[in-house]
């Protein structure tokens, strides 16, 4: 449990490194936690090469929610999005290093799923992205 | 008058246990849903090992019995609310059943497009949402009683909103996040000389203050038993005679029923008419226990009791620097104190109170819209009920700090 505020958590709460709006981008896409009102925005610029050249989250929430954003978008820089696409439920629970009950996992999974419904271009960030 | 917490407290199995190793449970979510006292789980427990059948039309012991212990408990429900009789008690599966009964029955049989519903700003999702419904069918307006600053209705908005000769008023008799207790007699007298029928939310009033349904002369009232000492699964709609007489049948099937033919039915007399199908029997038995054991304890003494933990959790919250509580001060409230922490969400809040076992809810309260009113995404509540302690309100407070500590 004190695992869950793991200073790393904390940190990236308090100062995240990728919080912001990307403009221009190629990839915009923003969504809710229904439980409790958490929101996120991902903004993403993408080089011709097919890699994430940029990316930026903007949102408010719990400090799991905030820093699991801020750690998938330092995760994602760099990566093909092919890559991205691939990324599932456990990428998030490696970058945390803790394990989470259900409803927090809905609070971490958030910015993941709001990254895929962006790079898929679907119109809802539903659970099933991150399964 | 006064409450011997102690005992009652020995009355709750699950207030004994502990979280995790060492740390007891600090229950402060009773708004969600209440604890259980022993009597409601052994009626409960009797009625399965003993009497278990399906009710009505049986005509050996077991069903008999069954359909005793299930109207019985209707009975108490009755006396508890001050209904003229059993048969204005509608058995449901919550608050928010009941409220869309009211929406499906009464209102598509008597609201038109353009007819106006009027509702506050502080209700429930469950408060809200048939009626936004309702509007996106039939096309019958919407319109809010404004909550003040303070966290009150603004009864002169009100009084404009009833000059548009409104067909219903629903509103929360208490709020399940401000806590404010409405002035709900004086609400229903106005509508009622503005032409208007009038739907009580008492989800969070019936368990903790005493409700009498004809003082407050209210058409209909709703509430459910697991937030007033009783079983998840059942609660009750009270209406008028007349009202409930007129109305169109809710659900059909099984039990509401007088008579069926292949291509048309007659449906059942009063509250049969809307229970279609097999309800919750043994929830019933349990719900007649819990109101059995509220007036045991006797509600006033549970509503002087919560005041007095309440006035004193607000007063001990207020003093913790970066803590502001919402609603209005304690005497127009309930026993809820919804607060944020600057700079840290509700969520790590409660979750890091959980470590030391104490529960509160974080979120919106399923009261999106009053929130947004705020300017919060969300709050960390702390509820009380007649279990609680100022012990408990002080380990609150202590594990507030320990979170502010945590993020420094």
């Amino acid at each position: 449990m004190d695992d869950l505020y793991r200073e790393v958590i904390i940190e990236h709460y308090k100062h995240p490194g990728y919080r912001g709006h990307l403009e221009p981008h190629d990839i915009q896409f923003a969504d809710n936690n229904p439980l409790c009102g958490d929101h996120i925005e991902i903004t993403m610029q993408v080089g011709a090469d097919g890699t994430v050249k940029d990316a930026r989250f903007d949102g408010h929430g719990c400090a799991i929610s905030q820093a699991s954003a801020d750690l998938l978008i330092e995760s994602i820089i760099g990566k093909p999005l092919e890559e991205v696409k691939q990324l599932n439920k456990q990428h998030i629970l490696d970058l945390l290093g803790i394990d989470l009950g259900p409803v927090r996992l809905k609070c971490a999974l958030l910015s993941l799923k709001v990254l895929k419904a962006g790079v898929y271009g679907l119109g809802e960030a539903s659970d099933e992205l991150v399964e | 008058m006064t409450l011997n917490v102690q005992q009652i407290r020995s009355d709750f199995p699950i207030l004994q246990r502990e979280t995790s190793k060492g740390i007891r449970l600090v229950y402060l979510d009773s708004t969600a849903t209440s604890q259980k006292p022993l009597p409601v789980i052994e009626a409960m427990n009797a009625y399965y090992r003993r009497s278990n059948a399906n009710i009505h039309r049986g005509v050996h012991t077991l069903a008999e019995e069954a359909t005793a212990l299930y109207e019985e408990a209707r009975e108490k429900i009755a006396r508890f609310i001050n209904a003229p009789s059993a048969r204005q008690v509608i058995y449901t599966r919550n608050t928010t059943e009941s409220i869309n009964l009211v929406a499906y029955a009464w209102a598509r049989a008597n609201l038109k497009a353009g007819d106006l519903v009027v509702l506050t700003e502080m209700e429930h999702h469950s408060n809200l949402v048939p009626w936004q419904m309702l509007q996106a069918e039939r096309g019958i307006e919407l319109d809010f009683i404004p909550v003040t600053e303070a966290g009150l209705l603004d009864l002169d908005a009100y009084q404009a909103l009833l000059a548009r000769t409104p067909k219903l008023v629903a509103f929360t008799h208490m709020s399940n996040v401000l806590g404010t207790i409405n002035p709900a007699a004086e609400i229903i007298r106005l509508a009622h000389e503005a032409g208007a029928v009038t739907l009580v939310d008492a989800a969070q009033s019936v368990p903790h203050l005493k409700v009498d349904v004809q003082a407050l002369d209210a058409d209909f009232l709703a509430f459910s038993a697991h937030k007033m000492c009783g079983p998840t699964g059942i609660g009750a709609l009270y209406g008028k005679a007349d009202l409930l007489e007129a109305m169109p049948p809710f659900l059909g099937g099984g039990d509401m029923i007088k008579e069926v033919k292949l291509r048309s039915f007659r449906p059942n007399s009063l509250p049969h008419k809307f229970e279609a199908g097999t309800p919750a029997i043994a929830e019933a038995v349990g719900f007649g226990a819990a109101v059995d054991y509220l007036s045991s304890v006797g509600m006033d003494a549970i509503a002087s009791h919560e005041h007095e933990i309440t006035a004193y959790a607000l007063e001990r919250l207020e003093e913790i620097p970066g803590v502001k509580v919402f609603g209005p001060e304690a005497q127009y409230k309930g026993g809820v104190a919804a607060f944020t922490l600057d700079g840290i969400h509700p969520h790590d809040v409660a979750q890091i109170l959980d470590k030391d076992g104490i529960a509160v809810r974080a979120g919106h309260h399923c009261a999106q819209p009053l929130h947004e009113k705020f300017g919060i995404p969300a709050t960390s509540r702390a509820s009380f009920y007649l279990y609680n302690t100022k012990d408990e309100v002080d380990l609150l407070v202590d594990g507030i700090y320990k979170v502010k500590k945590m993020f420094g």
